[in-house]
């Protein structure tokens, strides 16, 4: 059996959104090591598995996917039995699948595009060397917190964002809320208390916590 | 055929009746609901009230990418006009259905979804049975390919290509002016991707397999606007690209929601 593989970096936020995956499933796998900071991503080995050169890809037996979203989606699917169900409690009920599809392209296009920013600069300049923009931090700041705002209103109904079970939707935004939370953006979640109720389930879980080791 | 005739807005009817017409609703006296048959109504005309209602205006990328997937089922649907002009999707009642405050919006029966690739792909599974296949039938394996192209276009694709035709074109709109370096700079990343797509599209039919998916309809809206100014070179001078592009915006369902922007 092939088995498993992942081709990305531990430290990458999309990697750690496919790693969390694997680990909430309970599954084997080899993460084989890209190297960001050599460029490794851009060579033509690397580009075999992911023309766009970006981290992660993934292989399982066979079949070869790139973009974390698509590659959790499938874990998610293909090993539906194992695990934590990262699906709606109802596989089957369409209507609740839209809830959480609209979920995951909210984090993708509202959510992410802010926060992948922020961890920019305020965690991955300063390990290439460079400084933070404060004022792109204060910026983009200013737009998250009005997503937030509407993730709060949404957190007063639902314990989680899909509904009332944890699922792909709120899995895709751990790395990301991770690194801001060592960072001054901390304060956007804490000061909404449903979000910050939220962002403390999500990280205390066992597979939130593996992927930091 | 839409066939157009002026009444009075009805309140909602009881009973289901079949019927296509132009209904005015009294807070955009300016922009009438439209609601839509894809197919030509029997006279004597009966009345309907769709259960599909979109919430968009026919110009915007995001509304288009839903009305092709409509279309493309054959479905009817109501588009109810949203006032973007005075800011009626940043508030109440437009809030509700989207709390980010984007077009489209999408109510099926008491169904409300936001996110238009959200979307279509509820429109793909839900009425998988009608029109046009959007995803292609199979197991895992092929649904995980789709979905990677699905991510590709909203995350590699998108991001550059609405740049590009928020500056060649949207900008204008508002008055405001092109940035000929921006263009420049967005092109170069686009270009890189293009070259992704033509190695693709030399060993794939379609993006995500040999059919027609939502991984291609996504990209009509964008592509429709950037091959109406100068960056449509970027898609034609790639033979695989081209013929892509061709093929798709050749799609009768594409080309009803292109009349629309005619209306």
């Amino acid at each position: 059996m092939a088995g498993i593989k992942v081709f990305g970096h531990a430290a990458s936020i999309s990697t750690r959104r496919v790693l969390l995956t694997l680990h909430e499933k309970n599954l084997d796998f080899e993460l084989v090591h890209v190297d960001l900071k050599d460029g490794e991503h851009k060579t033509e080995s690397f580009l075999s598995h992911n023309p766009f050169g970006k981290v992660p890809a993934f292989e399982d037996g066979d079949l070869k996917l790139f973009e974390s979203r698509a590659i959790t989606q499938y874990i998610a699917h293909r090993y539906e039995g194992q695990g934590t169900n990262l699906l709606q409690p109802d596989s089957k009920n369409l209507a609740q699948y839209a809830i959480m599809a609209m979920g995951m392209q909210v984090e993708a296009h509202q959510f992410d595009p802010l926060a992948s920013k922020l961890a920019w600069e305020h965690v991955f300049k300063l390990i290439y060397g460079l400084t933070t923009d404060q004022a792109v931090v204060a910026e983009e700041e200013a737009k998250l917190a009005k997503v937030l705002d509407v993730y709060e209103a949404r957190l007063k109904e639902f314990k989680y964002l899909a509904g009332d079970t944890f699922t792909l939707t709120d899995l895709h935004h751990i790395p990301a809320v991770q690194y801001l939370l060592e960072t001054p953006t901390k304060k956007l979640f804490t000061e909404r208390p449903h979000v910050n109720k939220w962002v403390a389930e999500i990280t205390k879980r066992p597979a939130s916590q593996k992927i930091l080791q | 055929m839409i066939t157009i005739l002026q009444s009075q807005l009805l309140p909602p009817p009881p009973i289901k009746l079949r019927h296509s017409s132009l209904l005015f609703s009294p807070s955009q006296h300016s922009r009438p609901n439209l609601k839509f048959t894809s197919k030509s109504s029997p006279s004597p005309p009966t009345i309907t009230m769709a259960s599909i209602k979109v919430h968009g205006v026919p110009m915007s990328t995001a509304t288009m990418r839903v009305l092709a997937a409509l279309y493309e089922k054959d479905l009817e649907f109501e588009l109810i006009p949203v006032d973007m002009r005075a800011g009626a999707h940043k508030q109440e009642p437009f809030l509700s259905l989207n709390p980010f405050g984007q077009i489209p919006a999408l109510q099926d029966g008491d169904l409300t979804l936001f996110e238009s690739r959200a979307i279509t792909e509820y429109i793909a599974d839900e009425y998988s049975e009608k029109g046009e296949k959007l995803m292609c039938p199979g197991c895992n394996k092929v649904k995980a390919l789709t979905k990677v192209w699905l991510n590709v276009e909203g995350q590699q694709f998108d991001p550059i290509a609405s740049k590009i035709a928020f500056e060649r074109i949207f900008k204008g709109m508002f008055g405001m002016t092109t940035d000929p370096a921006a263009v420049q700079e967005l092109e170069g990343k686009l270009v890189r991707v293009l070259d992704i797509y033509e190695a693709r599209l030399s060993k794939s039919e379609f993006l995500a397999c040999d059919c027609f998916t939502l991984a291609d309809l996504h990209h009509l809206p964008v592509i429709h606007y950037l091959m109406g100014t100068d960056s449509k070179a970027l898609f034609e001078s790639r033979p695989k690209v081209c013929e892509w592009v061709k093929k798709i915006t050749a799609r009768p369902a594409w080309a009803k929601v292109v009349d629309l922007q005619k209306q």
